[in-house]
């Protein structure tokens, strides 16, 4: 464990704060309504549920706000207490700002006004959706404290720590008690022997046995046979390490950002080909731009706490590898800078020269999972070559891997003669000529 | 030992009393060996720290950590954009139009990119009329990353910044008192360029703007302008032309420009039993002249007599007394009365640099109202003024020139009097050069105005009235470098971009509503209005007259009114063209242009024939200077795609020569022989123009020279920074070019030394053996069956004679390639013209190394593809066929060996044949079965491939090929000093194309058939889910053919082109009785001759 985390984002929001795009549909919206009509009672709810409103906050109000520093929106921890106290404006007002922002800013009224020429300009989403309820669930969630900094420290890692210690330990024991063992075994042959010297008994000595080493180097058959043992099983080890020269199967190098395939992948679902969107048309998968990158990273600059919790057992703070994100990029929280330091990635997968590799005709063509060569991608905590990358290996899969030839019109001829010819239903790869050199070294 | 025999090893042991006797019994050698020379003194041995045994601790440690981090994979880095540019995806090409204007060479042309950066240029074949990517344009693309190219603006060579340049030049433009400015260009057929320089005239005031062309067409800019008012230069279209009649004009080179090759080629294909005729007169072997179907050498003074008796006897009009040799009197007549019989489709070109011979030339022409000549449509890519330059370069030494700005032009390298330029370039106050490198020029200007490349500039350019060309950037400036046109801009005050200049420019006057992008996106724009130009500097108005009438008066619907279009003909229907007459006559009110005082006296019609006539046939040699395809005027020297382009005539790199007959070299004991390894070399000539220093020039026996003429070319002999020191080689023929006169009496006599040529090619025939080239006369063709002219190889099968085509005297089985793509590519013998841009694009597509000039020498050159040129022993081809069938015996008249020998000589005027040669992919491949460890397999599609990373290099796949085509990295040719090429430097290696291997060391490579496109286009057609067109798969060489010489396709594709070729009567495989089945398939040539 590294260490500890003196300010820790104290939002008790779970996971990653989700972005919800700013304009949602007209069919959410109405569907949303019909909903709470259905549901809503008539009471007026003046005591919000917290829990509930803590799930609408993250689903409506994440992507601009936060409850203890200001995003793109203001902060909104005690907002309706805050706004009582300073401005004297209450719930009626903050109602009808939600649902409807622009309108109260025509209307002229000067607070709505304030708050919008502070924030550049750009009026709040409406939120029409939302029943009285559902706003004063959501406001009984920020106007709960702020929670004590949760100090994530040692203790969860030392069990493990403790564990390899005692496991040494036994190991050390056990060592010593064999080495006791030994000793008295030795203690106890010489004894014996004394007691044989002083009782006048002879010992009977084996010295007139060859020993067995001398019996063996006599031998010719035996030092023939080891010989040739030897000989095969060295040449076993040269091949095998000659062999492995230059595949780099599970290459994990350390890459300047922390990236985590699992978060991304994994857990957000999102998929590969957003980021590797040339996978689809190029030869190569493209490594993504950083523009990319902040198609999501501009409202995504802190990570949930049970995220950074999980990033204490990878040994990294993904808030800090977000910074990096935005010291590459030149963001400073709110604009670009134009001050770029471009991200120098470390390459992983690395084909020789003479090898022509497509990535669309894997992926586009062939309809083929990148996981299939990539391997779990969306459990890696930090990428690694899964695949050996050798010719072996890409043959194999040529030799098994049916050509996906469905509504595919460059195909339906080719396929239909070929498949004729070779008497099967489904060709493989290497029956349409992918094992030829040419297709893959020019 | 049995006998008492004396044994003696040398002589010395006979001697008893010799030392060295004794000497040896003791020692192993008779005096002690000098080792201190090379081991240096024994002090300084003994002193040293190093001794053998840590040596060898040396040697071992260094051997065992190279091998062993050799195992450890290098960490490779890979650093994404910041923010990608929405058009780039890594790993897709995409292609710009632009055009390339370097002043010697105009070409609209398509520039593929990959990741931002060009990497080669192909034909934009939506520019149809302006010629196609020649190979020194197709090599262009390597000029732009030049690693010698001045990197930001230079005042007396060291750097300085734009800043300063301009704030220092314009204080002293402004300060001259009066004295002119002349800007100095190169050809600039630019619209908003010429707008620019008139703004830059109205500002300064006293501005002259002289156009200089390093190889002047002035004499036909003259004839032109007396004859039609405006300067330029008719416009011919060869694919109209039924009969051909060029004196001295190499109209396939860079006769106005170039360009006509492709028009050319169209006829030369025999269609319907029709193709064009074409007569050569000429002194030098030229491209055109190879390509001719009668050839008649004769020198420069005797073309001039021959215009004028083709002039008399084509027009009727006199020409005074023509005295002319009665073969070449005959043959001149046989050439008019084929051009009386083609009428309206015959044409005749000179390329005489005289004012009475282009005359002479456009009278006959006008006279025949051929349908080839366009005197409307101008072609206006060469407008220098001989005169205007002679009467610059007076004013500069006079002192009268206060600035001088240049632009394109190295005049201290091509201007024949370079001193006096260079004399008075001293007396100016400011002499700017707009320049890439640091050439003779610029480095003895004030300040170098580091340019940019023509793929990283904005332009436009009128190559023909009405055809407008765009240069767009393709990359962006690698240097700091700024554009003529922009520094104009910031001289005369105007603000905002070049760009934003050309655009409002073509809106307002050229485009017509048309949309800017598209032009851009085209590459080209033709107004509909072509042929009435609106000059920019001196307003001139064309004011044109048509009429269009129907020959045999017929009673037809007169179509659309006045017929005058782009090009004369269109919007005629095909069938009706001949039945019109199309009457054009132009009157030009030339308002004060610039141009109008460079106007000479010209005489018109019989006058200029008359005095044509007069020309005095000259005792002594006459030299012709020329261009060589692959270097052209010589501004790209420091290209090495250009310096191992071999010529297509002498097949010679590296180098210029003096071209000479086999009898004046006799006569003046020149000499060319082949030494041991070879190598071709030859004597030393010292050419001398009346009086001016001599030259001294390697000497090659050209057949087909004309007796008492010499050859040499432009563009060698380059000095200066602007070259690496390999690139400066052959001599520069500039200092010879007197009056701008191509056509120079000289005095020739032997040098001594000898000349190491690089030369790919022996200037020997065929032998007769009509089954490389199979060629054959349009009469035969036309009459007989395909079995005489183009039989197929029979060989014994049990002593029956068997086809070579058929399976039972096959060695191997056939394989079943009727499913999927068969890939064929065919190659015209008629419509090869030899050009080489093939071999160019070749070049770059496949990332071919360039060997340098010793190498090729001991013929390891590395091209994939070459075009053979041979000769023929008798006049013709089919008469050595004829000659070696006639061989009976050993001895005697018509015996062999003799007879042989005797045909290893060309004729003096030989005919010659070019074919392209690449791996013919033989579907029985002798390297496949030879190559130990299976690194040469083949492909079903065809293609023989090549994997180079299993090749061990045992070269036995080389020596079984009977093509030859297989090549062999003797070294390491990138990041190889010894190499300093292009691929020596990061700059040079961007041109590299990422989707073929840069092969290594001890590899064998050969074409691959250029499978990285088929594959791609198959890619693409799967992505898409459809079935390839036919006309889509292409290689770098039929791409880069706008001859339509190569066509590529798929066999199996039954409505291809390729397919339909392979089944042509013509059509032959070579060497067909090897019976290697060559997927790379030869269309036979016909000529167009009556004699057999």
């Amino acid at each position: 464990m590294k260490k500890s985390y003196q300010s820790l984002e104290d939002n008790p929001t779970n996971n990653m704060k989700q972005v919800i795009y700013c304009g949602l549909t007209s069919k959410i919206y109405s569907l949303c309504i019909v909903l709470l009509l259905t549901f809503s009672t008539t009471l007026i709810a003046q005591e919000g549920d917290p829990v509930n409103g803590k799930s609408l906050f993250n689903s409506n109000c994440a992507a601009c706000h936060k409850l203890d520093k200001p995003m793109t929106g203001p902060a909104l921890r005690n907002v309706e207490a805050r706004l009582a106290d300073e401005e004297g404006l209450d719930r009626e007002w903050l109602s009808a700002w939600i649902r409807n922002s622009s309108s109260l800013i025509k209307a002229g009224d000067a607070y709505a006004n304030k708050i919008y020429n502070e924030y550049n300009g750009v009026a709040m989403t409406a939120f029409p959706q939302l029943s009285d309820q559902d706003i004063s669930d959501i406001l009984a969630y920020t106007a709960a404290p702020a929670p004590a900094p949760v100090v994530v420290d040692g203790p969860k890692g030392e069990p493990v720590d403790q564990g390899g210690v005692s496991n040494n330990l036994i190991l050390g024991a056990l060592a010593l008690l064999f080495a006791l063992l030994a000793m008295a075994l030795v203690l106890v042959r010489r004894t014996l022997n004394r007691f044989a010297d002083a009782k006048g008994i002879d010992v009977v000595t084996e010295n007139k046995r060859l020993p067995i080493w001398k019996a063996f180097a006599q031998n010719q058959f035996l030092v023939l046979v080891t010989s040739i043992f030897f000989l095969l099983a060295s040449g076993y080890f040269v091949y095998g390490y000659l062999m492995q020269v230059g595949v780099d199967q599970g290459y994990e190098p350390v890459q300047p950002i922390h990236y985590s395939h699992r978060i991304h992948a994994g857990d957000n679902g999102i998929d590969c080909k957003y980021c590797h969107s040339s996978a689809r048309v190029s030869k190569t998968s493209g490594i993504p731009s950083l523009n990319v990158c902040m198609n999501c990273h501009k409202s995504i600059s802190e990570v949930a706490p049970e995220t950074l919790a999980e990033g204490e057992e990878f040994g990294v703070n993904y808030d800090a590898e977000i910074q990096k994100l935005y010291d590459a990029v030149g963001w400073d929280g709110t604009a670009y800078t134009g001050e770029a330091q471009p991200v120098k990635w470390i390459r992983i997968h690395n084909l020789p020269d003479f090898a022509y590799f497509n990535h669309s005709q894997h992926v586009t063509v062939g309809g083929i999972e990148c996981q299939t060569c990539h391997g779990p991608v969306e459990e890696m905590e930090i990428m690694y070559q899964h695949a050996p990358l050798t010719m072996g290996w890409c043959i194999n899969c040529h030799r098994e891997t049916n050509v996906k030839v469905k509504d595919n019109e460059y195909y339906t001829k080719i396929h239909e003669e070929l498949s004729k010819k070779y008497g099967v239903e489904q060709l493989t790869a290497a029956q349409m000529g992918g094992l030829e050199c040419g297709k893959c070294h020019y | 030992m049995s006998s008492n025999k004396k044994y003696w090893k040398s002589v010395e042991e006979l001697n008893e009393n010799s030392s060295i006797v004794e000497a040896l019994q003791q020692n192993e050698f008779v005096e002690e060996i000098p080792t201190d020379e090379f081991l240096g003194d024994k002090e300084s041995l003994e002193s040293s720290s190093t001794s053998r045994r840590d040596f060898l601790k040396y040697v071992g440690f260094s051997t065992a950590a190279a091998s062993l981090a050799a195992c450890e994979g290098p960490v490779i880095k890979s650093i994404p954009y910041i923010v990608q540019p929405t058009e780039i995806i890594p790993g897709v090409a995409n292609y710009y139009a632009t055009t390339i204007a370097n002043g010697f060479d105009f070409a609209s042309v398509l520039v593929k990119t990959r990741e931002g950066r060009p990497i080669k240029i192909e034909n934009n074949t939506d520019a149809a009329t302006n010629g196609i990517a020649n190979a020194r344009v197709n090599a262009s693309v390597l000029g732009l990353y030049d690693n010698l190219r001045v990197k930001a603006p230079m005042k007396d060579g060291s750097k300085i910044t734009w800043g300063t340049f301009l704030s220092e030049t314009t204080t002293t433009l402004k300060g001259l008192n009066g004295k002119a400015i002349v800007l100095l260009t190169q050809s600039m057929p630019s619209p908003s360029t010429n707008k620019l320089i008139a703004e830059f005239k109205a500002k300064y005031g006293n501005v002259k703007h002289v156009a200089y062309d390093a190889i002047s067409e002035s004499a036909t800019l003259d004839a032109y302008q007396a004859k039609y008012g405006k300067r330029g230069m008719a416009n011919y279209d060869f694919s109209k032309a039924k009969t051909i009649v060029s004196i001295g004009a190499d109209f396939l080179g860079d006769w106005q420009g170039g360009g006509f090759e492709s028009g050319y080629a169209t006829k030369r294909i025999p269609d319907h039993g029709k193709m064009s005729r074409h007569i050569q007169f000429e002194s030098n072997m030229s491209l055109t002249g190879a390509n001719a179907d009668k050839r008649v050498p004769l020198t420069p003074s005797e073309q001039k007599l021959a215009l004028a008796k083709l002039y008399s006897e084509v027009t009727g009009n006199s020409a005074g007394g023509v005295k002319l040799s009665d073969g070449l009197n005959a043959a001149v007549k046989a050439a008019a009365k084929e051009i009386s019989l083609a009428g309206r489709n015959a044409v005749v070109v000179t390329g005489i640099q005289d004012v009475n011979a282009q005359t002479a030339v456009l009278e006959i022409n006008a006279h025949l109202r051929s349908v080839a000549f366009d005197p409307n449509t101008t072609i206006n890519t060469r407008q220098g003024s001989d005169k205007a330059v002679s009467q610059l370069v007076a004013d500069m030494k006079a002192g009268k020139v206060g600035a001088l700005i240049m632009a394109g032009v190295n005049p201290v390298y091509t201007l024949p009097n370079a001193s006096d330029f260079k004399e008075g370039l001293a007396k100016t106050e400011l002499s700017v050069a707009f320049s890439m490198k640091q050439d003779e020029t610029s480095s003895v200007c004030q300040y170098i105005a580091a340019a940019p490349h023509n793929l990283e500039s904005w332009g436009d350019y009128e190559l023909k009235s009405g055809h407008y060309s765009m240069m767009q950037p393709t990359i962006r400036p690698l240097f700091d470098t700024k554009q003529f046109q922009e520094i104009l801009m910031s001289w005369v005050g105007t603000t905002g971009s070049y760009r934003d200049y050309l655009k409002s420019v073509w809106t307002k006057d050229i485009l017509n509503g048309a949309s800017f992008n598209k032009a851009v996106q085209d590459g080209v724009f033709v107004t509909r209005s072509a042929g009435s130009s609106k000059g920019v500097g001196g307003s001139s108005t064309t004011i044109e007259t048509s009429s269009t009438e129907l020959k045999d008066k017929k009673d037809r619907t007169f179509l659309g009114g006045v017929i005058h279009d782009v090009a004369v003909g269109v919007g005629i229907k095909d069938e009706d063209k001949d039945e019109y007459v199309t009457t054009t006559s132009s009157t030009t009110v030339n308002n004060a242009g610039t141009n109008n005082a460079d106007v000479t006296s010209v005489l018109t019609g019989g006058a200029a024939a008359r005095a044509l006539a007069k020309t005095k046939v000259s005792d002594g040699m006459e030299l012709t200077l020329y261009t060589k395809t692959g270097m052209g005027d010589g501004q790209q020297a420091n290209n090495p795609w250009l310096q191992e382009f071999p010529d297509p005539i002498t097949r010679t790199t590296w180098d210029n020569y003096l071209t000479v007959s086999q009898a004046d070299a006799d006569k003046l004991e020149l000499k060319n022989w082949n030494v041991a390894n070879g190598g071709l070399n030859g004597s030393y000539a010292k050419v001398s123009v009346n009086g001016a220093e001599a030259v001294t020039v390697p000497v090659i026996i050209q057949p087909g020279q004309a007796k008492g003429s010499v050859g040499l070319s432009f563009g060698f002999g380059r000095t200066s920074k602007a070259l690496k020191e390999e690139m400066k080689t052959g001599v520069n023929a500039y200092p010879l070019y007197q009056n701008f006169n191509t056509i120079q009496s000289v005095t020739i006599e032997k040098a001594a030394g000898e000349h190491e040529f690089a030369c790919v090619q022996l200037h020997n025939t065929l032998m007769g053996r009509g089954d490389i080239i199979k060629e054959t006369t349009l009469e035969v063709f036309n009459t007989k069956d395909k079995k005489h002219w183009n039989a197929i190889p029979q060989v014994s099968l049990n002593h029956v004679e068997t086809p070579v085509t058929s399976p039972d005297v096959d060695l191997w089985d056939e394989f079943d390639r009727s499913v999927g793509h068969h890939f064929n590519l065919s190659i015209d013998l008629n419509a090869c013209t030899g050009c080489g841009s093939c071999v160019i694009a070749c070049h770059a597509e496949n990332n071919v190394p360039v060997v340098g000039k010793s190498e090729m020498r001991r013929s390891r050159d590395m091209h994939w593809l070459r075009i053979d040129r041979y000769y023929s022993h008798q006049d013709s081809f089919e008469a050595d066929d004829a000659k070696k069938d006639g061989f009976e015996g050993l001895f005697g008249d018509n015996g062999s060996l003799g007879g042989f020998g005797e045909m290893e000589n060309p004729a003096d005027n030989p005919q010659v044949a070019f074919q392209p040669v690449m791996c013919q992919h033989c579907n029985h491949a002798p390297c496949e079965t030879v190559c130990p460890v299976a690194a040469t397999a083949h492909g079903r599609q065809g293609q023989n491939h090549m994997a180079y990373n299993r090749c061990v290099g045992t070269r036995y796949c080389a020596n079984n090929c009977p093509y030859k085509v297989r090549r062999f990295n003797w070294f390491l040719y990138n990041k190889n000093d010894e190499f300093d090429y292009y691929m020596n430097d990061d700059l040079g290696r961007m041109v590299l194309n990422p989707d073929v291997t840069v092969r290594s060391r001890g590899v064998m490579e050969k074409c691959s058939m250029c499978i990285q496109k088929t594959q791609k286009t198959i890619l693409d057609a799967k992505r898409d889910g459809r079935l390839v067109k036919d006309g889509e798969f292409e290689t770098a060489c039929s791409a880069a053919c706008g001859n339509g010489a190569m066509i590529f396709g798929d066999v199996n594709d039954k409505d291809s082109k390729i397919a339909a070729l392979k089944e042509d009567d013509r059509m032959y495989h070579l060497l067909e009785s090897v019976g290697t089945k060559p997927n790379v398939i030869y269309q036979t040539k016909v000529r167009n001759t009556s004699k057999a």
